[in-house]
């Protein structure tokens, strides 16, 4: 799937351009790279790219910058490459548009995955009536979760929240961003409401709810439904 | 040999008045015997020849009375503007002793040195303006006559019958380096004064006749030669010390002068001084303080009087004893004193046999080998009375009026019992109250009483009543016999009570000494002992005080916050110039004296460290004994500030070596922890591009995982690195949310999974755990620090354990492993930076505990460590719960 699918690179440090450009055409995708915001920007709009990775710190335009003047005229995907201690600035690039992020330092594995995740995500496709992983079935038709093959019940909004994070499934959402689509845009302080419901959903969901698999929190940011997307 | 040996001190003195000279300006006195002789003229003659040398002159004060050839040579020379002062609306022209200082010129002119400033200027007389421009290190030309000398004011008086006011201390002209006598015979004077060269004022053109006679221009001619004859003696002296040419050395004389509360001391202490002078002795003023009240005007005088000792150079001792003869004579034979000076009695020879001789008598009898010279003084205007109520305890009116009240009544009383009892019983009776009086209302009312007393006996009570006569001898006798003793009963006891009091005004006085002294031990910080002086002060001088602090060497502006004296322009003015010149400023000082408070610098070891104001509420001048308690506060004080900043200055050095120590332990840690990941890089990358390594895959694939594993360790140390200095810049701030301590394990054990490789996992987690308010991320890291602890110090099967539980309000994390634990007296230190147990492996960067600790503490709670039975370590976070969290809603849906 990655056959003919351009990435821009938006980074100013040589040696992450090198390794991200070695390990994607190693994938097989077509590399692009900008080496500055104001390059990215031109370069995006000149070639289309597919998908972009962009650092949040670039010399001259803060990379939030970036990502909202590329938010104005285009929807292509784009992940943020930041650092450990800078949540804030992770959550800001999300809750403006970004839709991933890597920690650096990163693994080629982790930056192949987030790429097909959002690959797929920019795809407009038609929504299977049902969703399958490993032995979690959800079928959206028929509002129905079953586990090993026996049927989970769901309160409506442990429902809700479990179909949110299908539809993004692979993607990190915020806090936010979960706390709008659920309970409504008057809701999005209230954290604790996810503490307590994702806790219930990986009660009865995981097979270790201290040791989730799928429901995986991300410290600071938000949460994902963890899949894997070949 | 050992005779013409120069004398150590002597010599030493004279070194220091070099040093001393330099730097500091030099001072030329044109010095005259009287008004006329042409010093002005002689004075800016000098200073024609100075500018023609091409020294810059400038002419801060001369006055020419409009004498046309004085005036003239006034032309050509620089003329500081005179600064112009109010005062009770006239306006009045004073030297600008500030415009000179800024204009800092070579040498200046100052006329009329004895000259006293309006009040409202800086200095209350012109020669302290002197000795601030010879401080500043400004050359000054000045002029004087011969009456103006402090210790020639009465010696002139004698001769002419004038009071001289405007008076200088005769040390000043110590502090000439330059003394330039114009002389002129009085006959040539005369002829001045006849041609109207002499200027004198209108109204007193007869008193100015008279004291330009020609015996007394002999006179004052006479004391001006002498006085520059002492002065070359002098220089001649001091010459010969520095040479170190031996010569009739002084035997360092010392000599001691009695002062008292009397007029007359002051031409005692004169007259010692001009003795001293030319002894070229040093001399002491010594005052014996007895159990004897002074009045009010008596202790002025008194002050007045060790101030003119010390203002002419003498060295003040104040001691107590009511023995005044035998304290004399102790100091001086303590002091090595040759030669005592007292006055002569003016009391009349009989009370002196009466007190078994007076205390000249006794001094000289016992004396031994010291000199006594016993001198006498001019009966002052004021003389004592002839018949003077003793009024050692000052009583007031209304005092008396209570006494003869309670005579009254007392007697009306008896009237009543006239029938019952005899008159004896009544003489008895009246004793009784005239002692009460002596007790409560001192000597001069039971004096009063007693004579009331005695009078109503005798008149309403002793037969033929009411009749002063008295018919029987016996009651004669009585009645001579009650006032005798009800004088002598009412006097000691009133003497008890002055006694009494006395002692515990001393009693106060030490306790408050100790107070603060107590006071500023035990208090615990600069703040403390501030406000404790403060009051103290207060309270003791019933007054309002202030302290500036100095900061960065110059004077805060802003007094300490417990200060209770307010400070405007003036004040700080005062306090300002106390703190630059280290010398008491302010009221009652001779500098800025029209300020309402008293400033005086805080002296240390290490120059003024700041000021202290006091303003008395009553506008008195404080005594001698109040200046010396004053003193020795503000001495405490200073100590304390010194001390002060001296812990502050080790407390900075003993953080500079920490964190010295810190560094370098940084600097080892942090260069191994580089070092290695960075070697194990460079082996890897080098071995993967050479081809024979290379080519062969598992070789790659291990080389290739060498490099992941080091740029982990690498990420790890900077993470730390990154993560301490946000601690220690205290920029850390926390995002609380509330937090599910499950999930906070999971994604903990999410993240070290892989590093804590085969080691068993037991999560224990109660689901029912309320959520709890936290950093999740911190804390997470918390958990990942104390797991990868683990990692580093643990066997790789060692067994881990991870428990949250609520305890007694707090929730409980504990990170447990069934390992080798920690040796007891660690369990403490591991949490220091870079401490690592001496054996272990390397491998952490030694932060992680430390950071660890630091994001626990910084949410409140608490990091330790223990060992579990049978073995193993526990690390336990300690965090508050706080409130239970609010509730939870479903979605509307």
């Amino acid at each position: 799937m990655s056959e003919g699918v351009h990435v821009l690179v938006i980074d100013d440090e040589a040696q992450i351009r090198r390794f991200l450009r070695i390990s994607l055409e190693a994938s097989g995708y077509h590399v692009l790279e900008a080496l500055t915001g104001g390059e990215g920007i031109t370069r995006a709009a000149q070639h289309r790219p597919d998908i972009i990775i962009l650092d949040l710190g670039l010399p001259d335009l803060d990379g939030l910058e970036v990502l909202r003047r590329l938010r104005e005229w285009t929807a292509t995907p784009v992940i943020i490459l930041s650092v450990r201690d800078d949540d804030q600035g992770k959550v800001a690039a999300l809750d403006a548009g970004a839709d991933d992020y890597l920690t650096k330092p990163f693994s080629t594995d982790e930056l192949l995955a987030r790429i097909r995740v959002a690959l797929r995500h920019a795809r407009p496709e038609a929504q299977d009536s049902t969703f399958r992983v490993d032995e979690l079935e959800v079928d959206f038709s028929r509002r129905t979760v079953t586990l090993r093959g026996e049927g989970v019940k769901l309160t409506p909004t442990e429902y809700a929240l479990l179909r949110l994070m299908i539809q993004h499934a692979g993607k990190v959402l915020t806090h936010q961003q979960i706390l709008r689509a659920v309970w409504g845009p008057e809701y999005v302080n209230e954290t604790h409401y996810l503490r307590v419901y994702f806790a219930q959903l990986r009660q009865k969901l995981e097979d270790n709810p201290a040791l989730p698999k799928r429901l995986i929190t991300e410290p600071g940011v938000g949460y994902r439904l963890r899949v894997e997307i070949t | 040999m050992s005779e013409n040996r120069p004398d150590p001190d002597a010599l030493l003195a004279a070194i220091q008045d070099q040093e001393q000279r330099q730097g500091r300006g030099k001072l030329k006195v044109f010095f005259g015997m009287a008004a006329g002789v042409g010093k002005t003229y002689a004075m800016l003659d000098a200073a024609h020849a100075r500018k023609s040398e091409g020294v810059d002159v400038v002419v801060g004060y001369v006055e020419t009375h409009k004498r046309a050839e004085t005036d003239a040579l006034l032309e050509g020379l620089e003329i500081i503007p005179r600064q112009k002062v109010e005062y009770r609306g006239t306006t009045m022209e004073e030297m600008d002793l500030d415009a000179i200082l800024a204009r800092r010129p070579l040498l200046v002119l100052v006329d009329e040195l004895a000259h006293t400033n309006v009040p409202g200027t800086r200095h209350p007389k012109r020669y302290q303006d002197v000795i601030e421009l010879l401080d500043a290190g400004i050359n000054v030309y000045t002029t004087i006559n011969v009456q103006h000398f402090e210790s020639r004011a009465d010696t002139v008086k004698q001769i002419t019958g004038i009071t001289v006011h405007e008076t200088v201390p005769d040390s000043i002209i110590d502090l000439a380096d330059e003394i330039e006598l114009i002389d002129l015979s009085p006959e040539d004077l005369r002829r001045r004064l006849a041609e109207g060269k002499v200027y004198v004022p209108d109204k007193v053109e007869t008193a100015a006749n008279n004291f330009f006679r020609v015996g007394n221009l002999t006179a004052l001619r006479e004391m001006a030669l002498r006085l520059t004859a002492e002065r070359v003696d002098h220089q001649l002296q001091n010459y010969m010390q520095i040479k170190r040419i031996a010569g009739p050395w002084k035997s360092g004389e010392r000599l001691l002068v009695a002062v008292g509360p009397s007029p007359f001391s002051e031409q005692l202490i004169r007259w010692t001084r001009r003795m001293a002078y030319n002894l070229e002795a040093d001399w002491l003023a010594v005052y014996v303080e007895t159990s004897r009240a002074l009045t009010a005007d008596q202790r002025a005088t008194l002050t007045r009087n060790l101030e003119l000792a010390r203002d002419l150079g003498a060295e003040v001792v104040t001691t107590a004893g009511d023995d005044i003869p035998g304290t004399l004579l102790n100091i001086a034979r303590q002091r090595n004193v040759a030669q005592v000076v007292m006055g002569k009695p003016v009391h009349s020879p009989l009370r002196d046999a009466l007190r078994g001789g007076s205390p000249v008598d006794k001094v000289v009898r016992a004396s031994g080998n010291i000199d006594v010279f016993v001198v006498t003084g001019n009966p002052a205007p004021t003389s004592t009375p002839l018949f003077k109520l003793d009024t050692r305890q000052t009583s007031n009116l209304s005092q008396y009026g209570i006494a003869l009240l309670a005579m009254i009544a007392l007697t009306v009383f008896e009237l009543f019992l006239v029938d019952l009892a005899s008159y004896q019983l009544f003489g008895l009776l009246d004793l009784l109250v005239v002692l009460i009086v002596a007790v409560y209302l001192g000597r001069g009312p039971a004096i009063l009483a007693a004579g009331v007393s005695a009078l109503a006996w005798n008149f309403l009570f002793i037969e033929p009543r009411f009749t002063f006569q008295i018919s029987q001898a016996q009651d004669v006798l009585l009645l001579v016999l009650y006032f005798a003793i009800a004088l002598f009963a009412g006097n000691l006891t009133a003497r008890i009570r002055t006694q009494e009091r006395q002692a515990r005004a001393n009693a106060e006085r030490t306790m408050a000494l100790y107070t603060l002294a107590h006071e500023i031990a035990s208090a615990v910080d600069m703040d403390d002992v501030l406000r404790s002086a403060v009051a103290q002060i207060g309270r003791i001088f019933n007054g309002d005080v202030a302290i500036l602090l100095a900061q960065d060497g110059a004077l805060n502006q802003t007094p300490h916050p417990c200060s209770s004296l307010a400070m405007d322009e003036r004040e700080l003015g005062a306090a300002q110039w106390a703190f630059e010149n280290e010398r008491s400023a302010g009221r009652h000082t001779d500098t800025l004296p029209s300020a309402a408070g008293r400033y005086i610098p805080l002296r240390t070891s290490a120059g003024s460290v700041g000021v202290l104001g006091l303003r008395l509420r009553e506008d008195e001048r404080l005594t001698f004994d109040q200046e010396a308690l004053l003193e020795t506060f503000t001495n405490q004080v200073a100590l304390v500030i010194e001390r002060e900043l001296l812990d502050q200055a080790a407390e900075q050095a003993a953080m500079l070596r920490e964190s010295e120590r810190l560094y370098t332990a940084l600097l080892n840690s942090i260069s191994h922890e580089l070092r290695t990941p960075i070697a194990t890089i460079g082996g890897a990358a080098s071995g993967l591009l050479n081809p024979a390594t290379a080519s062969d895959s598992t070789n790659r694939t291990a080389l290739v995982q060498d490099i992941q594993i080091a740029a982990e360790r690498l990420n790890r140390l900077v993470e730390n690195l990154l993560d301490m200095s946000r601690l220690e810049s205290g920029r850390l701030t926390l995002k609380r949310e509330w937090c599910d301590v499950c999930d906070l394990f999971g994604a903990a054990v999410q993240r070290m999974v892989g590093a804590l490789g085969e080691r068993p996992l037991q999560i224990d987690c109660p689901p029912d755990l309320p959520l709890v308010q936290m950093d999740f991320v911190l804390v997470e890291q918390v958990i990942v620090n104390l797991l990868d602890n683990i990692r580093n110090y643990t066997p790789p099967t060692t067994r881990v354990d991870l428990r949250a539980e609520v305890a007694d309000g707090d929730l409980l994390i504990r990170v447990m492993d069934d390992g080798p634990g920690i040796p007891n007296a660690e369990l403490e230190r591991i949490f220091e930076k870079f401490h690592r147990i001496p054996g272990t492996p390397t491998g952490g960067t030694g932060l992680g505990l430390s950071i660890s600790r630091g994001l626990v503490e910084a949410h409140g709670g608490k990091l330790t460590a223990e060992n579990r039975v049978p073995n193993g370590a526990s690390f336990v976070i300690r965090l508050p719960m706080g409130a239970a969290p609010p509730p939870v809603k479903e979605a509307a849906l």
